[in-house]
């Protein structure tokens, strides 16, 4: 915004937002708005990044960032991430569970940056599993 | 946990497994008189009495194991633990049905004073994982000196939400904006008001 324009408004909500502009919102707004109706809403994928006190000390919160730059950088907009909390199995935390429409979850387990990359691109995008990286198919009702 | 900001998303967690829609976080930065505190204020559904004395207890859980025995909540023992090896205060006031405040402060220049950390990505995340949550997040730094000063920021989950409107707030481009706007800002404010700690502590 510049500095002649918008004397009333404006000010309350750039101190809230300094580097995220209101400019930026309105594209990101019309980008969603014009996509909106390929989407049908309905999601491509599932994650779960475990988030318990085991899982955070571990450090899934740059998991969880790391997945959302991928999104970020690959443009996907019908993956959705969320959080959970401990699964029970903290020594094998940070895990992320990927669950790709119609099919079984797979759990991850000792994650990292690094790997969730590979994860989201191999798994999410390309559609086979990261044999190296996972923990067990299926779900269980234990969480 | 390595830094005070994984503390922060630890503890939001509690307050969101106890229903509240709404979580204040507030940090406060005082060199001068040597104090770094935090809280977390949530309108979740509270503890009384009993639980509340019990909920320091790192033996102690909430949770009934669905399967066999239970899980032990460690995330408030832990930051009480923090708090009190860096020469700090821990206080959790909690009432029924009203929410519950966690405070803790440390000695800024404590050797054992974690650093604040990526307070962007903790955003991120509890904005990732629970959308459905207002988010207010405020950070006041008191400048020592004789020049005073000091700055002040804050940030409100809820003036983007009805910024966007229809949109979702977990996009991933909004959450990565709103991590580096929060890092952005305070790390400005704190160089601009020179906030630096008294001892070797380099953080």
């Amino acid at each position: 915004m510049n500095k002649g324009g918008n004397p009333k408004g404006g000010t309350k909500k750039e101190a809230f937002m300094r580097r995220l502009t209101i400019d930026d919102l309105k594209k990101i707004k019309e980008q969603y708005e014009a996509t909106f109706t390929l989407r049908h809403g309905s999601y491509r994928a599932r994650v779960t990044i475990h988030m318990g006190t085991c899982g955070i000390a571990a450090g899934a919160r740059e998991v969880m960032s790391a997945l959302v730059e991928a999104l970020a950088e690959a443009g996907v907009k019908d993956v959705v991430v969320t959080a959970s909390g401990c699964a029970g199995l903290c020594s094998k935390e940070p895990m992320a569970t990927v669950e790709l429409a119609g099919q079984a979850p797979v759990k991850y387990c000792q994650l990292d940056a690094q790997k969730i990359k590979r994860i989201f691109s191999e798994h999410i995008q390309g559609g086979s599993i990261v044999q190296e990286y996972a923990l067990v198919m299926g779900s269980e009702t234990s969480y | 946990m390595e830094d005070l900001s994984l503390h922060i998303l630890d503890i939001a967690e509690n307050s969101i497994n106890a229903g509240a829609n709404r979580i204040v976080i507030r940090i406060e930065e005082d060199p001068g008189r040597d104090i770094y505190s935090l809280s977390v204020e949530d309108n979740g559904r509270g503890m009384d009495g009993e639980v509340l004395t019990m909920a320091e207890d790192p033996f102690f859980t909430s949770w009934e194991g669905r399967r066999n025995g239970k899980r032990f909540g460690l995330g408030i023992p832990l930051l009480k633990q923090t708090a009190l090896e860096c020469g700090g205060e821990f206080r959790l006031d909690s009432e029924p049905g009203r929410g519950t405040t966690l405070f803790a402060s440390f000695r800024h220049s404590h050797v054992d004073r974690k650093p604040l950390g990526d307070l962007g990505a903790t955003m991120l995340s509890m904005m990732c994982g629970h959308p459905e949550i207002r988010y207010v997040l405020f950070y006041d730094a008191i400048g020592s000196g004789a020049t005073g000063g000091g700055f002040h920021y804050g940030f409100d989950s809820g003036a983007l939400v009805e910024e966007l409107g229809d949109t979702p707030v977990n996009l991933p481009e909004i959450l990565l904006m709103v991590k580096d706007s929060i890092n952005d800002a305070i790390s400005q404010g704190r160089q601009q008001a020179k906030i630096t700690a008294k001892s070797h502590n380099r953080f």
